[in-house]
């Protein structure tokens, strides 16, 4: 009894897997995934039956009379079930799962979102045909039902990209491009994740994906290219970021701030998480952020300000939200 | 002697180095696959629309298996010679290499056309 207990919990806990929506290969909002889950599916069901089936003849092979089965028709048997059955499902499996991989066709006049993995956050930027690049960082956004294509490298180690309810992953190669396209076909907010083991805050690289419609994702962008900073130029926090040498990592468009070291911080304020998808965007975690960075993510390249005051972490926390 | 096509067969005597040609023969094709695509997407600049060269040397591939597997399997069948066939007699050894031939063949059968099928999907050199 207790053992069902205990199994029937363990199936259950298996199953909470599919309650996550927002970073889940079963939570699907793009071509690419699609097709993965249905073939996962498909396979599933597949590998069931054959599963049953197996188990079924064995139990008929224990239950049956001995002599039941001549050498010659056993050996026959196991040439059919054993070896033309499993080359004849392999290979219907291979010519039903191929086209697949088939990528899709992508155009001159396609959006491309250039990604670089860094330790341990994103490098982004959109590059829409036509008009000049925009660099943002730790958020991606992408219009719903246009074809999208991803050029990814890395800065520094190799890293590997991934947003499962979009596509499969690619990896992220210092000097090489590789590259992924993909269209999203729900609107949505979701998660993409780091898959390559890069160093000690690995696993707090992540990141938001926002699927948005078009004209909604065209407006972004067009808002995206306006600094954010014009007002709040004055504002205390914006001296005590130019006062700790902030702006030698990070650019804040419209402000002398111009450092590619670090994210770029221009509309920092409308981003939902902080840190690559550490925590949550509140001013409470930009003042710990801002003062101890190591200490949210351990190993990570922006040094720590015991020094600065709490007042002018504050202020700067305050300046870098009202950056929407 | 006999003639035809049966006695070149039976002068065909299958060892140990007949057993390894389809096993061999799998391995080449594979290593040329890699090569055939990493040289059509590096120097001629894109995945080819009709991959004449590669299906020539695929059909190359599984006629030679093919072949090793019919002249095996012709030997391995001894008429008038009643089961069981393990004795170290040259008729029951070269029976076992023949059979054995005749499995590897079948195996590398396969394993060529799983090797070949993705090139009919293929369309691109990402
Ligand atoms: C030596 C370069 C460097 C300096 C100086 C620096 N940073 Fe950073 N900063 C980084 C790097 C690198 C990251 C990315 C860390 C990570 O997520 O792994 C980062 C991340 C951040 C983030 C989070 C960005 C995001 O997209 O979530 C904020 C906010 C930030 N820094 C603010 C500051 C402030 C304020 C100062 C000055 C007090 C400062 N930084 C000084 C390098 C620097
Ligand atoms: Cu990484």
């Amino acid at each position: 009894m207790r053992r069902i207990r205990s199994s029937v919990g363990a199936a259950a806990l298996l199953s909470l897997g599919a309650c996550n929506r927002h970073q889940s290969a079963l939570s699907v909002f793009g071509e690419e995934a699609a097709t993965v889950r249905h073939l996962t599916i498909v396979m599933l069901i597949g590998a069931v039956i054959i599963a049953a089936g197996v188990a079924g003849l064995m139990i008929a092979a224990v239950r049956a009379p001995e002599g039941r089965l001549t050498l010659s028709g056993g050996m026959r048997m196991v040439g059919w079930l054993g070896g033309v059955l499993p080359v004849v499902v392999l290979l219907a499996l291979l010519l039903y799962s191929l086209p697949s991989m088939r990528p899709l066709p992508v155009g001159a006049n396609d959006l491309r979102i250039a990604v670089q993995g860094e330790q341990f956050w994103w490098r982004v930027r959109y590059q829409p045909p036509g008009s000049p690049p925009l660099l943002t960082a730790n958020e991606i956004r992408i219009p719903v039902g246009r074809t999208v294509q991803f050029d990814l490298t890395a800065g520094d180690v190799i890293h590997s990209f991934w947003i499962p309810g979009l596509a499969g992953k690619m990896d992220m190669i210092p000097g090489r491009t590789n590259r992924l396209v993909v269209r999203a076909t729900k609107v949505g907010v979701f998660r993409g994740v780091c898959t390559e083991f890069c160093g000690l805050s690995h696993a707090l690289m992540a990141f938001d994906v926002v699927a948005m419609e078009p004209a909604a994702f065209d407006a972004w962008l067009a808002n995206e290219r306006r600094p954010a900073a014009p007002a709040a130029g004055t504002a205390p926090g914006a001296q005590a970021f130019a006062a700790n040498g902030c702006a030698g990592c990070h650019a804040i468009a419209g402000t002398p701030a111009a450092g590619l070291i670090g994210p770029d911080l221009t509309h920092i304020g409308s981003r939902a998480s902080l840190g690559a998808g550490t925590t949550r965007m509140t001013r409470e975690a930009l003042v710990r952020f801002i003062k101890d960075a190591p200490s949210v993510k351990p190993g990570a390249r922006m040094p720590a300000y015991p020094q600065l005051s709490r007042e002018d972490a504050q202020a700067i926390a305050a300046y870098l939200e009202s950056l929407k | 002697m006999k003639r035809g096509f049966h006695g070149m067969v039976a002068r065909l005597k299958v060892t140990l180095w007949s057993l390894i040609v389809p096993p061999t023969v799998w391995a080449v094709h594979f290593l040329f696959s890699y090569l055939w695509a990493a040289i059509h997407c590096a120097k001629v600049g894109g995945f080819p629309r009709l991959p004449i060269l590669y299906a020539v040397g695929t059909v190359a591939a599984l006629a030679i298996i093919l072949a090793a597997g019919i002249v095996a399997h012709l030997q391995s069948r001894v008429p008038g010679d009643p089961a069981p066939h393990e004795e170290s007699t040259d008729s029951d050894r070269i029976r076992f290499l023949a059979f054995s031939t005749v499995l590897l063949a079948a195996l590398s059968f396969v394993g060529v056309v799983f090797t070949a099928a993705p090139v009919l999907f293929l369309t691109d050199c990402r």
